[in-house]
């Protein structure tokens, strides 16, 4: 009896409270729902800062020969573009979705460390405006590329390393912080009856994701750390007259590296697993083979981290069993694959713009998939290491992967974060825009790239001129592209249809027996799960 | 059961430490990042910005935790809350581990292939005739293939009463534990002191070796790979024992404010775990850095 009069004036308070508005709602926050939009918003000016980076890059590469940019600035934008897609928008942008609908999908109230949340959030745009700040100083932005390999990055610096470790350092405790609080809230605040093989698969990709998180962020701290006193204080962890070895950087980054990769689509998998069954309005094909899978993957993702050094000159049985590890994932993957085509299979099929970039997801993912097969075999790779092939191929799977999936998830919850329908008819142009321009800018690349055009270099041979300018056509088109789903969105914030609770008639899950928009507080109390 | 524990899940208002600490973390970044840029001249003003950067966190850390100290002595925390604070902490200290396990991954790597290496281990015998072929390849590395020289630092001596030390405390901190649960205060304030103590000796004695490294035995961080990998792995070890002890202290000041009971004493259950991994991590350091 005392507990629910406590819950019930605890209900109060927090009615009282959340009215604070204006500059304050958003510093001070504490709620799921606030976060998740920060993280979202966050990660979407970033997306178009490191965009237009990229516009640089392509304008460079639009004709051979130097016209617009010096080959150091040249260096300076492929790193900060890469630095900021992976840690500021690629991620954040999954932490923002985690924000949003892991305490809806599980019936919590709320993140279960919520002031740690806001914590994690409000570091990241000083981590970012550090990086920033370094492209104008004197000495230029790191320009060694966002893998950051010693010597460029220590011996070879321009005097931003410093600025660039801490920013990473910054943005490593952002990502355990929020890590931590995702496993906390997944493993503490389900609601009674929400068993783990009861969990949304969304739920278990994220779980599995923080853990990833967890385990290699640090390396990540520790390896900046190796870089900064190598490069400042003397020591020669990756200098060879000191003992040490440059190859070791490349072992420590890519512990961390690999791992990366899988945190950056796994929490994909999550979201195309959940849309694809609500809009074939059949179940997953195979709900519990989805979680061994998932496990699988980032498992494997631990011993496979020498297949981006295959060239370094690793001893034989390093480069077998880095390659037999690698293509062992096609399997879990493989599993994915065609859960997704199974659960679509004879399924009654919609196709509203979540259900369009889930799909586009399932294929072009699988063409990053069938090109990160390719490199993983070792004599292949010594032919395409550090081609265009390698772009061509992490661009498949982190765009139409990773970008698409967050894109689905973003029209699949609009409606129940702003309580109004989006505009079908601009969301399926920019899906259509984005489909075919991110194909004219990424499949040129597989032939430029085993044709021998190396990757983040300012210039390039003159017969590789004719794809490059579709290639940086396509590109332009993309970036336009993106402009719509900005448009998109505010449209949607600002109007529109009114949202049913459940506007998706073959969704799933407790998000959906909520009203639209949630409101500030859901499961204040929890719901029973059967 | 379950279900009335969770309903009194307890979610904070807004709360204004979140941005105050991140505006620590963004002076302690940047300014760490100006007065390092700016190590050889000497100029700028980012060792200030460093210090305000610290001493903003120093109150953040404060602030926030009186609030939680003060929210938990409300009785606003159910055994759900309990457990979220004990399953971050765990996780927290996993991350920790993984941090030192670079640093361990660089040594043994630096031990196992880098340095046999660079003496022509493998197939690399004619590298090492064209780059050094000077070079002798033992661990401790006492002289690089460049030439600098030092001296190995034994196990005995200080590094040992140092383990002694620290091990001894990891067993203090647990009859404290042990005293607490039991509701025996007089023996927990005697163990913690205890604990506290070692801790602090620990220090002094770190400080006393790093003194001894750097004036007699030409041991510095730059002394090549072996100097590399003993400060960074003992440096780090030192800071998280220095983290440790202020957190004993502050424990060791809410026990005698008459804080913890017997079944509620999470803050105090962390810092002991925190201590406990310390002692861990320092075992295994001692093994691969002094000893083998």
């Amino acid at each position: 009896m005392t507990t629910a009069t406590e819950t019930l004036e605890h209900h109060d308070d927090d009615h009282h409270d959340h009215k604070m508005t204006g500059i304050k709602r958003w510093l001070y926050t504490t709620n799921h729902k606030d976060i998740g939009s920060l993280y979202l918003w966050f990660s979407f000016i970033m997306f178009l800062t490191g965009g237009a980076m990229a516009m640089v890059i392509r304008a460079e590469l639009f004709q051979p020969g130097l016209q617009i940019i010096e080959p150091d600035f040249f260096n300076q934008m492929t790193t900060v573009h890469g630095l900021i897609m992976v840690f500021g928008a690629i991620m954040p942008a999954f932490t923002g979705l985690a924000n949003w609908m892991l305490p809806m999908m599980i019936g919590a109230p709320d993140m279960a460390l919520p002031r740690l949340n806001n914590w994690s959030f409000w570091i990241l745009p000083f981590a970012f405006a550090i990086l920033l700040s370094s492209l104008f100083m004197e000495s230029g932005g790191p320009n060694f590329g966002w893998t950051f390999y010693a010597p460029l990055s220590t011996t070879y610096s321009n005097g931003s390393t410093a600025f660039f470790v801490f920013a990473v350092h910054i943005m490593g405790i952002s990502s355990i912080m929020g890590a931590i609080n995702i496993v906390v809230t997944i493993m503490n605040l389900r609601a009674p009856g929400m068993t783990y093989m009861k969990m949304p698969l969304f739920v278990w990709t994220f779980f599995i994701t923080a853990y990833l998180l967890i385990a290699v962020m640090p390396v990540l701290a520790g390896t900046v750390t190796m870089v900064l006193t190598d490069t400042y204080f003397g020591t020669s962890f990756f200098n060879a007259a000191g003992g040490g070895d440059p190859v070791m950087f490349q072992h420590i980054f890519w512990f961390f590296g690999h791992p990366e990769v899988y945190i950056m689509i796994l929490p994909a998998f999550g979201i195309v697993s959940t849309i694809i069954p609500a809009f074939a309005r059949k179940p997953l094909f195979g709900y519990s083979s989805m979680v061994y899978a998932t496990s699988s993957i980032a498992f494997l993702s631990f011993i496979v981290w020498a297949h981006h050094m295959f060239t370094t000159g690793m001893p034989l049985a390093g480069e077998l069993f880095f390659m037999y590890c690698t293509m062992l994932i096609a399997v879990p993957t493989g599993v994915k694959v065609f859960n997704w085509v199974a659960t679509m299979w004879q399924g009654s099929m919609t196709f509203e713009t979540p259900m369009l970039f889930s799909i586009a997801f399932v294929i072009l993912f699988t063409i990053g998939g069938f090109s990160g097969l390719m490199l993983a075999m070792t004599p292949v790779d010594f032919q395409y290491h550090d081609t265009y092939f390698v772009v061509a191929h992490f661009h498949y799977v982190l765009v139409t992967g990773s970008l698409f999936s967050i894109f689905a998830g973003a029209y699949y919850w609009l409606p129940k974060w702003t309580g109004h329908m989006y505009s079908e008819k601009l969301g399926k142009l920019h899906f259509w825009c984005s489909l075919i321009s991110v194909n004219l800018l990424f499949f040129p690349m597989h032939f430029l790239g085993l044709a021998g055009m190396p990757r983040r270099i300012p210039d390039y041979a003159l017969q590789f001129a004719d794809f490059n300018k579709w290639v940086s056509i396509g590109g332009f088109a993309f970036g336009l592209s993106q402009l719509i789903f900005l448009v998109v969105v505010i449209k949607c914030i600002k109007g529109g249809e009114k949202a049913p609770a459940k506007p998706w008639d073959g969704a799933e899950g407790l998000e959906w027996e909520v009203p639209s928009p949630a409101p500030y507080h859901t499961f204040s109390t929890p719901p029973e799960i059967k | 059961m379950t279900t009335e524990k969770y309903e009194s899940y307890y979610v904070p208002d807004q709360s204004h430490w979140p941005i105050v600490g991140a505006v620590a973390l963004f002076l302690i970044a940047i300014g760490a990042g100006n007065y390092v840029a700016n190590l050889d001249t000497g100029e700028g003003i980012g060792g200030w910005l460093l210090l305000a950067g610290i001493a903003i966190l120093i109150y953040m850390v404060f602030g926030w935790f009186s609030n939680v100290i003060d929210e938990s002595m409300a009785g606003k925390y159910s055994a759900q809350m309990d457990n979220s604070f004990r399953q971050g902490m765990s996780w927290f200290i996993f991350s920790e581990v993984m941090f030192f396990a670079a640093f361990f991954g660089a040594l043994l790597y630096a031990r196992v292939y880098s340095v046999p290496w660079l003496g022509g281990a493998g197939n690399n015998l004619e590298t090492m005739q064209v780059l050094w072929p000077e070079f002798l390849a033992t661990w401790p590395l006492t002289k690089t293939p460049d030439g600098t020289t030092t001296e190995a630092m034994g196990w005995n001596g200080l590094p040992l009463y140092n383990t002694i030390l620290l091990m001894s405390s990891s067993f203090t901190a647990h009859f404290a534990h042990v005293a607490l649960e039991q509701n025996r205060r007089g023996a927990l304030k005697i163990w913690l002191g205890i604990t506290v103590l070692f801790g602090l000796a620990f220090l002094v004695l770190q400080v006393e070796e790093y003194i001894h490294a750097y004036s007699s035995m030409g041991l510095t961080l730059a002394s090549g790979i072996y100097g590399n990998t003993f400060f960074l792995l003992t440096g780090f070890h030192g800071m998280h024992v220095t983290l440790g002890t202020i957190m004993l202290i502050v424990m060791f000041c809410r026990v005698f404010k008459g804080h913890f009971t017997p079944d509620n004493h999470f803050a105090f259950q962390a810092a002991s775990w925190y201590w406990h991994f310390v002692d861990v991590v320092w075992v295994v350091l001692f093994l691969f850095v002094y000893i083998i």
